[in-house]
This record gives C-alpha cells, sequence and structure tokens, in this order.
C-alpha cells in the first residue's frame, strides 16, 4: 500500500509538470485555455489523493475550489473574454517554442537538483511534491516572460499559483489558513485581472501588452 | 469597543470598519474627514501598546519589534491621511477623480491601513503572507486609479511583478514550516512566530537556507531591492501622491519587516547561511544603482521613488551588517526616511498640481512663486540628502562609521554610492526650487501642517533623541542580532 500511495502521488504530480510543458508550447489562447483546465483538474486530483493518503479531509476543500473555480469557472470566464475582445488568434512569445522547451527542461533539472539535496531528510512523499512543486512554479514564470500578451501572463501567473498548492498540500499538516488564504488570493487577484482587462480593452482596444510598450516609464 | 480595551484589536478592526463605512458612504468631506479620523484612532490605539501590550495569542503578536514598526505605520498613514483630503479635494476639482472612485479610494486606503497592520502584528508566517499579499492588491488597484495610459501599465506592471514576488516568498514560507513540522510537530504551531523562535535552532539548516534565498527574492520585490525594483519607480509616478508617500514611507518597510523577522530565524541556527552577506550586497546594489539612475530623471515622482530604493538599499545594508550599532542605525535610518520621504512627498503632490504636471523641466522658482512648498521641497531634500542637524545624517553617519569600524572597502563603496546619490537630487533641486520661475504659479490650496510635523520630528530627531527611545531602539537592535 506504502508504495501504491506513493507512486500515485508521484504520478499526480510529475503530470501537472507535464502539462505545465504543454501549457509553454500552446500558441492559441483557445488551446492555453483548454491546457490550464486540465492543469487544474490534475491539481485537483493531486490534492485529493494528498487528503486520502494524509488522512486530512480539509483538503477535499483545497482539492474542489481547485475543481470548481480554476479548472471550469476561470477557464470559462476568460473564454468570454476572449471571445468578447477578439483575440483568439495566435499569441505572440519573445522565444521561439524549442528555446522555451529548453529553458523549461533547465528550470525543471535546477528544482530537482535544489529540492532533492535540502529535503534529505524529509519523507519521500513530501520530497517529490516540494521538488515538482518547484518545478511548477519555475515554468510558471518562465511562461509569464516568454508571453507578450496580458491573457496568457495571466494563466501563467495561476499555474504559478497551481504550483503552490501542490507545495502547500505536500507539507504534512500544514493549516488550513493557507490553502483557503492561497484560494481567496487567486479569486482577489482574478478580480483584479478582470477589471485590468477591461480597463485596458476600455482605452486602447487591445490586451497584447506590446501596445501598451511605447511607454518605457520614463515620460517624454 | 468594550470596558476592556484591546489595543491590537483596535489596530486591525478601527481600519477594517472604516473601510465598509467608506465604502457606503458618498461626499467628499464627510468621507475624508472619516478618513482622518480613523487613521487618528487607529494611531492612539498603536500608541498604547507602549502603555501595556496584550499576550501573544495563536494568530498576534505584538513585541519590541513590530511596536515601532506599528506606531510609525500609524503615525504616517493618520499624517497622509490629513495630506490625501486637500490632495484629492484638489483633484475632484479638476476632475481627474470622480465621485465614484473617490468612495473606491477612501474604502482602499483603509483596508490598506488595515492589511499593513495585520501584517505588522501576525504571529503566524501564513496569515503575514495573506495581509502583505493584500496590501499589495489594494494599492495596485489604487495605482491605476487616474486610468491613464501610464497609470494601467504602471498598475499592470506592479501587478505582475508583485504577484512573482508574493509567489515566490509563499513558497519560502511552506519551506519554512516544512523545516519546523519535524521540531515542532503538525499544526498552527509550526507556523508561529513566538514556536518558531523558541525552537528555530532545531531546525534542518539546509532547508532554511533555501527558504531564505526565496524570501529575500519574493518579499525582496516588496522592498524594491534592486534587480527586482522595475515595479517600484512606475507605481510611484502613476498613483496618487498619497499612495506613493505610503509605499514609500510604510509598505516598503513592512515587507522589510518581514525580512528582519526571517533573518531572526536564520540567525538562530549556527549551521545555517549567514543571511546578512546577502542583504548587505543587495542593499548596495540598490544603494549604488539607484544613485547612478537619479541622474536622467525626468519625473519628479519618479526621481523621488529612485531615491526611496537608494535609502531602502542602505537600510537592508544596516541591517545586513549587523550587531547594535548597525541595527540601531537601520532602524533609526528607516523611521527617518518614511517621515522625511512622505514629507517630500505631500510637497512634490501639491507642486505637481499646481504646476499641472511631473515634469521637472517644466518647474522653476518654486521659492519665489509658492515660497512654503518651495522651502518645504528644499527642506526635505536637504533632510532625504543626509546633511546635518537633521536626522538622516545622523542616522547615515552612524550607518557609515560602523561599518568602516567593520570592513573598510564596504564602507567606500557606501560612501561612495550616497554622495553620488546626494549630487544628483542637488543638481535636481536647483532647477526645481531656484533660478526663473516656468509653468503656472497660482497658489495651492495646500495643508502643510504634516509636512512640517515630519520635517520638525526629523530636525529634532537630529539634535536631540530622546533618551527612551534610544534604550528602546537598542533593546530592538540587540534582539535583531
Amino acid at each position: 500500500m506504502r508504495g501504491l500511495t506513493f507512486d500515485v502521488a508521484h504520478l499526480l504530480a510529475g503530470s501537472l509538470v507535464l502539462v505545465s510543458f504543454l501549457q509553454l508550447y500552446q500558441d492559441r489562447l483557445y488551446a492555453l485555455l483548454n491546457m490550464f483546465a486540465l492543469h487544474a483538474f490534475v491539481l485537483a486530483l493531486s490534492v485529493a489523493w494528498q487528503a486520502y493518503v494524509q488522512n486530512a479531509p480539509h483538503l477535499y476543500v483545497t482539492a474542489l475550489i481547485a475543481l470548481v473555480f480554476k479548472a471550469i469557472v476561470i477557464p470559462v470566464v476568460l473564454h468570454r473574454i476572449i471571445v468578447r475582445l477578439g483575440i483568439h488568434r495566435e499569441i505572440e512569445k519573445v522565444v521561439g517554442v524549442g528555446m522555451a522547451m529548453l529553458l523549461g527542461m533547465g528550470l525543471v533539472a535546477l528544482s530537482m537538483v535544489v529540492m532533492l539535496r535540502v529535503t534529505a531528510g524529509a519523507d519521500p512523499l513530501a520530497r517529490e511534491d516540494l521538488a515538482f512543486a518547484l518545478a511548477v512554479v519555475l515554468l510558471g514564470l518562465l511562461m509569464m516572460v516568454t508571453r507578450r500578451n496580458a491573457v496568457s501572463q495571466v494563466v501563467g501567473f495561476m499555474s504559478l499559483e497551481n504550483g503552490l498548492v501542490l507545495a502547500a498540500t505536500g507539507a504534512k499538516g500544514m493549516p488550513l489558513v493557507v490553502e483557503i488564504s492561497v484560494a481567496f488570493s487567486i479569486l482577489i487577484a482574478f478580480i483584479v485581472i478582470g477589471i485590468f482587462l477591461f480597463r485596458i480593452r476600455e482605452r486602447f482596444d487591445t490586451v497584447d501588452l506590446q501596445a501598451l510598450d511605447r511607454f518605457r516609464g520614463e515620460r517624454r | 469597543m468594550t470596558a476592556h480595551f484591546d489595543p491590537v484589536a483596535a489596530v486591525l478592526l478601527i481600519p477594517a470598519l472604516s473601510a465598509a463605512l467608506l465604502a457606503a458612504l458618498p461626499g467628499y468631506r464627510p468621507t475624508a474627514t472619516l478618513n482622518v479620523i480613523a487613521t487618528f484612532l487607529t494611531f492612539l490605539s498603536a500608541v498604547s501598546l507602549f502603555f501595556g501590550r496584550p499576550q501573544p495569542g495563536p494568530y498576534l503578536l505584538v513585541d519590541d519589534l513590530n511596536n515601532v514598526f506599528i506606531v510609525l505605520t500609524t503615525f504616517v498613514g493618520f499624517t497622509t491621511s490629513v495630506f490625501s483630503a486637500s490632495y484629492i479635494g484638489h483633484e475632484l476639482e479638476t476632475g481627474r477623480l470622480t465621485p465614484t472612485f473617490l468612495r473606491f479610494y477612501h474604502a482602499m486606503y483603509q483596508v490598506l491601513m488595515f492589511a499593513m497592520n495585520l501584517a505588522l502584528v501576525a504571529n503566524n508566517i501564513g496569515v503575514m503572507w495573506v495581509a502583505i499579499e493584500l496590501a499589495t492588491l489594494t494599492t495596485v488597484l489604487m495605482v491605476g486609479i487616474y486610468r491613464t495610459h501610464e497609470a494601467l501599465e504602471a498598475a499592470w506592471k506592479y501587478f505582475i511583478l508583485g504577484s512573482v514576488g508574493i509567489a515566490l516568498a509563499l513558497f519560502g514560507t511552506i519551506l519554512v514550516y516544512m523545516a519546523a513540522r519535524p521540531v515542532i510537530g503538525e499544526g498552527l504551531a509550526a507556523m508561529e512566530w513566538t514556536a518558531l523562535m523558541t525552537r528555530g535552532g532545531e531546525f534542518d539548516a539546509a532547508l532554511l537556507n533555501v527558504a531564505f534565498v526565496f524570501l529575500l527574492l519574493g518579499y525582496g520585490t516588496k522592498v524594491g531591492l534592486a534587480p527586482l525594483h522595475a515595479w517600484l519607480p512606475d507605481a510611484h509616478a502613476e498613483g496618487p501622491t498619497p499612495i506613493s508617500a505610503v509605499l514609500s514611507g510604510l509598505l516598503l518597510n513592512v515587507a522589510l519587516y518581514a525580512l528582519l523577522r526571517f533573518k531572526m530565524l536564520l540567525a538562530l541556527n549556527p549551521a545555517a547561511l549567514a543571511p546578512g552577506p546577502l542583504m548587505v550586497t543587495m542593499g548596495l546594489i540598490s544603494l549604488v544603482f539607484a544613485a547612478f539612475m537619479l541622474y536622467r530623471r525626468r519625473d519628479i515622482k519618479r526621481m523621488f521613488a529612485y531615491s526611496s530604493i537608494e535609502h531602502m538599499g542602505i537600510i537592508t545594508f544596516a541591517f545586513g551588517m549587523g550587531g547594535p550599532l548597525a541595527n540601531f542605525a537601520g532602524l533609526l535610518h528607516m523611521t527617518m526616511h518614511s517621515l522625511t520621504k512622505s514629507a517630500i512627498f505631500f510637497a512634490v503632490g501639491h507642486i505637481a498640481q499646481v504646476k499641472g504636471t511631473q515634469r521637472i523641466a517644466d518647474m522653476g522658482g518654486l521659492t519665489v512663486t509658492n515660497p512654503v512648498l518651495g522651502w518645504g521641497l528644499v527642506l526635505g531634500v536637504v533632510a532625504i540628502a543626509g546633511l546635518p542637524p537633521l536626522g538622516i545624517f545622523m542616522s547615515e553617519f552612524l550607518v557609515v562609521t560602523s561599518t568602516f569600524a567593520r570592513a573598510p572597502w564596504l564602507a567606500i563603496v557606501l560612501v561612495l554610492g550616497i554622495l553620488v546619490g546626494v549630487a544628483a537630487l542637488f543638481l535636481r533641486l536647483n532647477g526645481i526650487a531656484f533660478g526663473e520661475p516656468r509653468g503656472p504659479t497660482a497658489k495651492a490650496k495646500a495643508s502643510y501642517v504634516p509636512m512640517f510635523a515630519h520635517l520638525t520630528l526629523v530636525f529634532v530627531a537630529g539634535v536631540y533623541l530622546p533618551p527612551a527611545l534610544v534604550a528602546w531602539f537598542q533593546n530592538v537592535a540587540k534582539l535583531l542580532g
């Protein structure tokens, strides 16, 4: 049984990293949103498995939030925004797909090296989870810096938060305070983003951040 | 409040309740007044903490260290609300803000005060993190409030960089919990400062090291340390000026406070890496970088934003050096910088309103056309530049001398950075305050009280520090290790 619990947790956390990679090379917004929904779904599974393994029922709440809010509500809403703004075309990227994938692999290797070394004393389940979580966080960061489009930056940020939830659930017995707060902060963050997207739309008829780049900070 | 008065609860509840109230109330005069009253009451409750404080609970904690921060935060929050009342009145007249946004603005101001106070009194590293995130989100909304092209981009940039920083800080927080769990056990206790500080020596050093790197990067973004500072000048320049004052004077301090707590935790563990050198390096880089960046500023608020980066660099450097003297100097410098920088922003806010622009090139001869504002700004810059006999001179002098005694090479870099920054500030000040009057010269409907109150405090601190304050700071400096 011990072997099985570990294997399933490992599989789910590993899939999360895999889906992060899938997000990294999507070049259409619709596809990207679908991938994000999948990401949140895998996260929900992984958290639910942790809840079962650790016998921590409050974690099911976190899993449910991930499932309902992040895998269903947010993708649907973002989908609508995209339709309304008419921006479902290709996403402009700063670096090419190949380069992004190479960078991503480097980041995953980095997180494995760092986390596995420092957590030598912790139990193997938490170790693996933490290493994968860091990989997801770093891949989310990478996505944020390699995309110019506001919506895909937001998606990058949310997948980064997914990595944090994975880490928080992997840390055994971490109080509920944190999980709920993470969920809440995502909610708040999302409202903020929503307001911004609409404001940007109002002003400039675009959500491409490059259009905002004319302003480099200093007044001319 | 019942007969049993709990100052900690008051510090949190007053802003929270007034936020709800201000969100519902219309009208400019009554809400601005209410805002001032609420911040004043919060300040009074904070001061009462000096005379009696509750026992630390599972979520809230007040000790010698954060007491200083709380009083400073609520004080500057109060004076800024006074300044904000006259500033916002002008913005309403010129139509830059509409009444709906005004309601939103006042509610957000109180939410921000609540979030900062919560971050300071939190006994739980998770709650602290949530509070700092809340403060970040509120300020993001406030920075974007003018809804101009520039304001939106500044807010977006701040939001993205701020969230990345906050995310890294959460990862660090989780790692600290992981380190504490085997020693303290599962559950809330492993996230409590009081428990962490008593058992910190037994934690796994390797895990703490990685945690601190994440925390330094995460909260360091909020402090505005150099490689991570990119959001700071934009956010300062494009938001309403009261928010620039609160950002520079308070929010940066709150993030630094979080960092200091974690530094104290690492210091308990002899096997963990020394956080000092990391902080010294980042502080020095920020200082030197910001000092050189000061030269090419064309926007007055951006210029003082860079000056904030510079001073946060000095403060981080001082705390990184550690030891009773450097810590004392760091605390003093932090207090003086908060007071001075917010006073400068009070002046700058009214100046920008008089001139109708923030471009330095369109300002001139202020001491002739608007003598009170002009001389106020001159005084503020003289203070921030660290000329005697003002307070910053003393704190900078302490930082420099304590460094010379221990690491002369670092001190040379430090002095060089400070001098480069001072020269840049005076170069610009010369054009703004003296010379040919340029731009509109209408009289400002300004409230000068907050500005001169701060400057007077800075002046008094430079001449005479009350022994009680010195003793208090020395005690805190010892705590900081």
